[in-house]
């Protein structure tokens, strides 16, 4: 274990990088959230704090439970929060499923233009736009293909292009390698990383694989399970581009990884 | 910029592997042929069957040669009244009515379908007397029709509205609710609302319900309409229903039994262009495989 890690370990849960609270990409803010009433009530978030500086890639781990993709729904609008404030300044936000979602009925062009219709880009530069789209995701040749001709990790590059096409400040993907095979998978963390360099936009990755979160993040935030709460916040300072296999990220990996055992721990006795 | 095209070329090499080869999609004479052939033998075999039961009936003089004739009576008289009668004017009248009260059923029913699916009060109100409509009998709207228009052809186009619009409304429903929430998610979060979420969405999502929906509903629609054309007496339109009525006047049994198949075979024709319409969705969506080979083809096609 180098002294460096060590001292990034041991060190204060980093201040976000982004500067004061107030100009952060997503601001999540003593967020809790319960479903259920009564007796029955189920508390997933317990006073979540957590911010995301602009063209920060933050992912979140856990293990079952910990409210992770609930945390994401929550920013993505798609749910409210019991008590606390999620805050994105006006930002666009994308979200990513760990399935493509895609829309069957479409062609992966037609998939990708989607959110752009929906935003009222002009037809004659939406053309322009889905190709390029599609190119990022070097699936030129294959904008005529319905999903179902189109194999699992190909149906999630159509998804990140769709996501891309949203023009969104903040990414936001919820395990969305999840379901890939590894050699696939290394591939679109490649991809991934390499555009959201290009772009600058921000990204909270869900992901319970503690060596991609190594591997992709520039912090880690650790979460405990029922009921969610940030144990641990780690600054990743490992220089880019990073393997998923090299030294470095397996070592950090099992750090992490040790006190995500402790968490799982808590739950035996 | 390096690091980049090798991670490109290694997708794209993957993506070829995921893909595997592309199987030839030309078919040489012969192919077809067995594929066609394969198609047919087990319907031909079945009408042979059917037409030899009826012969033998007829020659065990079950019943005078005039109350229930043969095959060889029917067929000729049938043959005659194509190329001479006013058979395909009556085809002509009934087809029209079917078609331009399906359309407005089809209007009706997608209207009423969409506002009981997305409107929870309206559902709770009148979701349940969709269904309940669908089985009332079509005979009995005929006092109802006859009364409210009289004998004439609105009367009849009524019976096949309110025979078919339900059927057709309840499979909208049905398909709405098979909208799938990972989607609508997808949808809301990339901005699709009102219009574009029903036109990108929930519509397409509800296609494959909706047609089966509409395939009842013509089912229903075929009842309704030779229910109307029997009792509702129109002047001066003859209908196959009109034809049919004047048959049973005469006791021309060979003539009813010609008009009989003549419905028959245009109700499994409307019915084997909703199953084209059906297997097509099928296959752009990949829930059905490609008839990429003649096993599966005549597999696709036996089934239904």
């Amino acid at each position: 274990m180098s002294t460096t890690d060590q001292d990034a370990r041991d060190g204060q849960a980093p201040a976000p990088p982004g500067g004061p609270a107030g100009s952060a990409a997503v601001q999540i803010t003593d967020v809790t959230k319960e479903f259920g009433r009564g007796k029955s009530v189920t508390v997933a978030l317990d006073r979540v704090s957590l911010s995301v500086a602009p063209g920060e890639f933050v992912c979140l781990i856990g293990a079952s439970g910990c409210g992770k993709s609930t945390l994401l729904s929550l920013v993505a609008g798609l749910d409210a929060p019991t008590s606390g404030t999620v805050a994105t300044g006006g930002r666009r936000v994308a979200l990513m499923f760990q399935e493509p979602a895609l829309f069957p009925w479409f062609t992966a062009a037609q998939n990708v233009e989607l959110p752009l219709r929906a935003n009222g880009v002009a037809r004659s530069e939406r053309r322009q736009r889905v190709t390029d789209l599609l190119q990022s995701v070097h699936l030129g040749g294959f904008a005529d293909k319905r999903p179902h001709e189109l194999s699992g990790g190909m149906r999630q590059r159509v998804a990140l292009a769709r996501a891309l096409a949203q023009d969104a400040d903040v990414l936001l993907m919820d395990e969305p390698f999840g379901a890939l095979d590894a050699m696939t998978r290394d591939l679109l963390h490649e991809l991934l990383e390499g555009i959201w360099r290009r772009q600058g936009f921000s990204v909270l990755f869900v992901t319970h694989e503690v060596r991609e979160a190594v591997r992709l993040g520039d912090r880690v935030v650790l979460l405990s399970s029922r009921p969610g709460r940030v144990l641990e916040d780690f600054s990743i300072d490992i220089e880019r581009p990073r393997g998923i296999d090299s030294g470095e990220t397996v070592e950090r990996a099992m750090q992490i990884k040790e006190q995500l055992n402790e968490e799982v721990m808590r739950h035996v006795g | 910029m390096s690091a980049d095209t090798e991670e490109a070329a290694a997708l794209t090499g993957l993506d070829n592997l995921e893909n595997g080869p592309v199987a030839p999609s030309g078919r040489s004479a012969g192919e077809i042929g067995g594929i066609v052939w394969g198609a047919l033998w087990p319907k031909v075999l079945a009408v042979a069957i059917v037409l030899a039961l009826w012969e033998l009936v007829y020659l065990l003089n079950f019943k005078p040669h005039d109350i229930l004739p043969g095959p060889a009576q029917v067929f000729p008289d049938l043959w005659s009244q194509l190329t001479h009668g006013q058979l395909w004017k009556a085809i002509g009248i009934t087809l029209r009515r079917a078609v331009v009260g399906f359309a407005l059923a089809l209007v009706i029913g997608t209207l009423v379908g969409l506002v009981v699916a997305r409107v929870p009060p309206v559902r709770v109100a009148i979701g349940s007397l969709i269904t309940g409509l669908q089985t009332i009998p079509s005979v009995v709207w005929i006092p109802f029709a006859i009364i409210l228009f009289g004998n004439n052809t609105t009367a009849i186009l009524f019976m096949v509205i309110i025979t078919a619009a339900p059927s057709i409304a309840n499979g909208l429903i049905a398909g709405v609710d098979f909208t799938p929430p990972l989607l609508l998610r997808a949808g809301k979060t990339m901005g699709l609302r009102r219009f574009a979420l029903y036109r990108d969405l929930i519509m397409p999502a509800a296609l494959p319900p909706f047609v089966a929906g509409l395939k009842q509903g013509w089912a229903f629609a075929w009842h309704g309409l030779f229910a109307g054309e029997l009792l509702v007496i129109v002047a001066n339109s003859p209908s196959i229903g009109t034809l049919l009525s004047s048959d049973q006047d005469q006791s021309d049994m060979t003539g009813v039994i010609s008009l009989m198949i003549v419905i028959l075979v245009l109700g499994i024709a409307v019915d084997m262009m909703f199953n084209v319409l059906n297997e097509s969705i099928r296959r752009r969506r990949g829930l059905a495989p490609a008839p990429s080979s003649a096993r599966s083809f005549r597999f696709g096609t036996a089934v239904r």
